[in-house]
């Protein structure tokens, strides 16, 4: 006897570990940019994340006896992006909560890969900065506080990092993401893997650069667009956290509502809210109208007269 | 300007290498044959013979009083050994005729051979084509006379012959141009003479030039014949695909291609016509591939109907390695034998043998939304969509969703990273369906 099954016979190579490998090693670049300009203490962090977002995964499937799914990788992305958006000073208990957090309230609450709602490692984020503030927005470099770029245009005060220093991420930040040009050399690399589309980064970033530029930090056509696209988090977060599968759009109409929308709200929040950074927040709020998208930029089917 | 093409779709491994040299080749049967009495979409043939009648190379053995239906010839002269219900390709026990073939292939002469094909009317070539049962050779055995004779108010404009062979591994069709252009062509040419004022369209892939080299010359003296050189992609040759690709014309949900004025006929089809209204000769053989890496001598034959897999494989060398599947047609749309001991029929258009290697039996895993089966569903479904809905028992919204739409190429499945099994939910749910339709 011969096996019998349903076509196709033949299939792609195309896996979900062989995305989330590829997602890792778009970050490489940024780890090192992170390492080199927070130092060990940001590599040490990185890797707390990581193993407990693995740890986390292995054990909540042990338990609920569901099968052990930590080879697709996708607990690793997840670990990597929680640190990269964690200052590099933090205790290390934190990383490894948040680990824990963003895997099983996040992620397998809702039913593992794929199924999350908002993305596991901005929630977590967002749950250490409603907790540990104080922890969360303690910036340094070089062993001494430094205030964000975004921070001081806020608030005004000490002296503005060049664009030159927020161009390659010598400045107070988030661990992965300060340096816009590691970042970009990852995201040309998922773009050319075809992991992701052009689609959410550049209609994202593209509507906070017109946005910020229009509305400008003083008065109308004043803003510094090119600056405000380099500062915080909004490589990272466009490149890879808006372009999270499960949470974005599906269709590519869908993808550029998304982004255009994560833009509008990431330019409202740095501009007229109470916090300096925008991107997390306008992520996670775009990610609850995904299926209300989805259904309206759902395709034509072939034949079809719209 | 680009070569012709659809929108979306994929680009396997062509693996048309292993046979599209190797020139076709005869196979005479050594073993009884096996005529399955359905070979064909519609409905099923009554035998005209009985156990122990003495039976002749195109005697024709199977008939239905339905017009939807197709007759079945025997491909040799012998006896009937028995009438009882076979294994099909579809997996089915099939009625069937079993004839013992005595060596002789002494013919009957059924048919009347009609050199001066210009002078028929369309109605005396019609009775010809269904007549010499002639059905779609692509794998779904449409009856070719049913597509011939489209409604009146439905005005056709466009002949086009589907010689893309956008499946993977098969090379049949491409043999078959190289071999017999000319004889292709006046089948072509039988087919627009039943029209007035149609133009004729010949679809081939531009992974083989020498194929569209060769019915071009074929086709230089039919003023109102082109050869259109398409893009290689799957699936190029699926119906609604390649009337797209070659007029641009859409045929939506649940329409036919003559309510966009076109009528697809495959290659062997076109040719088949000629060898019955020239020839006088019905369709009782066919030219199949068989190939795959577990294949030694991977090869295309010209194989007569009833004639066993078995011996097909024989033909071409046996096994080099051990297959884990044996497919009928091709690697994304073919179906799978459980056995050899299974007949060649109208539709056998590969014998594809293929190893552990290439036939991966993957486990499959939670969707990640990655979209890529929305990116080359060439109907522009939504595949996991759709997926979900069937697992769920939801059948109204899969309609809703145009699941019905589905044509089955198995584009999702091949793309899917997470290898879920959409394709195989989509048939499931399109049959659901059909069936609940025909209670009501």
């Amino acid at each position: 006897m011969y096996t019998v099954s349903s076509s196709p016979h033949i299939k792609s190579n195309n896996s979900v570990q062989g995305i989330m490998r590829d997602v890792i090693i778009a970050l490489i670049p940024a780890t090192f940019a992170g390492i080199y300009f927070f130092g060990m203490q940001a590599f040490l962090v990185t890797l707390v994340s990581v193993l407990s977002c693995i740890a986390a995964e292995a054990l909540w499937q042990k338990l609920a006896h569901r099968k052990i799914t930590i080879g697709d990788l996708s607990a690793v992305v997840t670990g990597l992006l929680l640190a990269f958006n964690l200052p590099a000073a933090v205790p290390l208990w934190l990383p490894a909560i948040g680990g824990f957090f963003a895997i099983i309230i996040v992620k397998q609450f809702f039913g593992g890969i794929g199924q999350n709602i908002i993305n596991p490692a901005l929630a977590a984020r967002a749950f250490l900065l409603a907790s540990w503030p104080v922890h969360m927005t303690n910036f340094t470099v070089d062993g001494t506080s430094s205030a964000t770029a975004l921070g001081i245009l806020k608030t005004g005060g000490s002296h503005l990092p060049s664009l030159m220093n927020i161009f390659i991420g010598n400045v107070g930040g988030c661990i992965g993401e300060t340096s816009v040009l590691a970042l970009i050399i990852g995201g040309a690399y998922l773009l050319y893997r075809k992991v992701i589309s052009w689609h959410t980064p550049v209609s994202y970033i593209g509507s906070v650069f017109i946005l910020t530029f229009i509305l400008g930090r003083h008065g109308l056509m004043t803003g510094n667009a090119l600056y405000e696209i380099f500062a915080g988090g909004l490589m990272i977060g466009a490149i890879y956290m808006a372009t999270d599968y499960s949470t974005s759009p599906m269709t590519k109409n869908g993808q550029l509502v998304f982004g255009i929308g994560c833009g509008i709200l990431t330019t409202i929040i740095r501009l007229y809210g109470g916090y300096a950074e925008g991107v997390s927040y306008a992520i996670l709020i775009m990610s609850l109208f995904v299926p209300f998208i989805d259904k309206f930029t759902a395709l034509r089917v072939f034949g079809e007269v719209k | 300007m680009g070569l012709l093409t659809f929108k979306k779709g994929i680009h396997p491994s062509s693996r048309k290498d292993l046979s599209m040299h190797k020139a076709i080749k005869d196979l005479l049967p050594k073993g009884n044959l096996v005529f399955p009495m359905q070979q064909h979409i519609g409905a099923p043939c009554d035998p005209l013979v009985k156990k122990g009648d003495k039976v002749l190379l195109d005697q024709k053995i199977g008939e239905s009083k339905s017009f939807v239906s197709a007759p079945i010839y025997s491909s040799v002269s012998g006896t009937v050994l028995d009438i009882a219900p076979r294994l099909h390709s579809n997996g089915t026990m099939v009625l069937s005729i079993i004839i013992e073939n005595d060596n002789n292939y002494e013919e009957s002469h059924a048919m009347t051979p009609h050199k001066d094909y210009d002078k028929l009317s369309k109605d005396e070539l019609i009775a010809i084509i269904k007549d010499a049962g002639i059905v779609g050779m692509g794998g779904a055995g449409f009856p070719t006379h049913i597509k011939l004779t489209p409604p009146a108010e439905k005005p056709i404009d466009s002949i086009i012959i589907n010689a893309s062979e956008c499946e993977p591994y098969l090379t049949c069709d491409y043999r078959m141009m190289l071999e017999k252009p000319n004889e292709i062509a006046i089948g072509l040419n039988i087919i627009l003479q039943m029209f007035p004022d149609v133009s004729g369209y010949i679809g081939v892939e531009d992974n083989k030039p020498e194929a569209i080299k060769a019915m071009k010359k074929a086709c230089e003296n039919l003023h109102n014949v082109r050869v259109i050189p398409l893009k290689t992609k799957y699936p190029q040759g699926a119906e609604k695909q390649l009337i797209y690709s070659v007029t641009g014309r859409e045929v939506s949900s649940g329409k036919l291609p003559a309510d966009v004025g076109c009528i697809v006929q495959n290659l062997s089809s076109a040719y088949e016509i000629y060898n019955a209204v020239i020839n006088g000769r019905p369709l009782t053989e066919r030219v199949l591939t068989v190939t795959g890496e577990a294949i030694k001598e991977p090869m295309n034959l010209r194989v007569k109907f009833g004639t066993s897999i078995q011996e097909v494989i024989e033909a071409a060398g046996g096994f080099k390695e051990d297959p884990i599947k044996i497919i009928s047609g091709g690697p994304l749309m073919g179906t799978t034998l459980s056995t050899l001991d299974i007949p060649v029929i109208k539709g056998t258009s590969g014998v594809l043998c293929l190893t552990k290697n290439q036939a991966k039996l993957e486990e499959e895993s939670s969707c990640i939304r990655c979209g890529k089966c929305m990116s080359v569903c060439p109907m522009f479904l939504n595949p996991t969509k759709l997926n979900s809905l069937v697992l769920r028992g939801k059948y109204e919204d899969f309609e809703e969703y145009h699941g019905m739409d589905c044509i089955e190429c198995a584009c999702c499945s091949y793309i899917c990273p997470a290898k879920r099994h959409l394709t195989q939910t989509f048939r499931e749910g399109k049959r659901t369906i059909n069936i609940n339709r025909r209670k009501k």
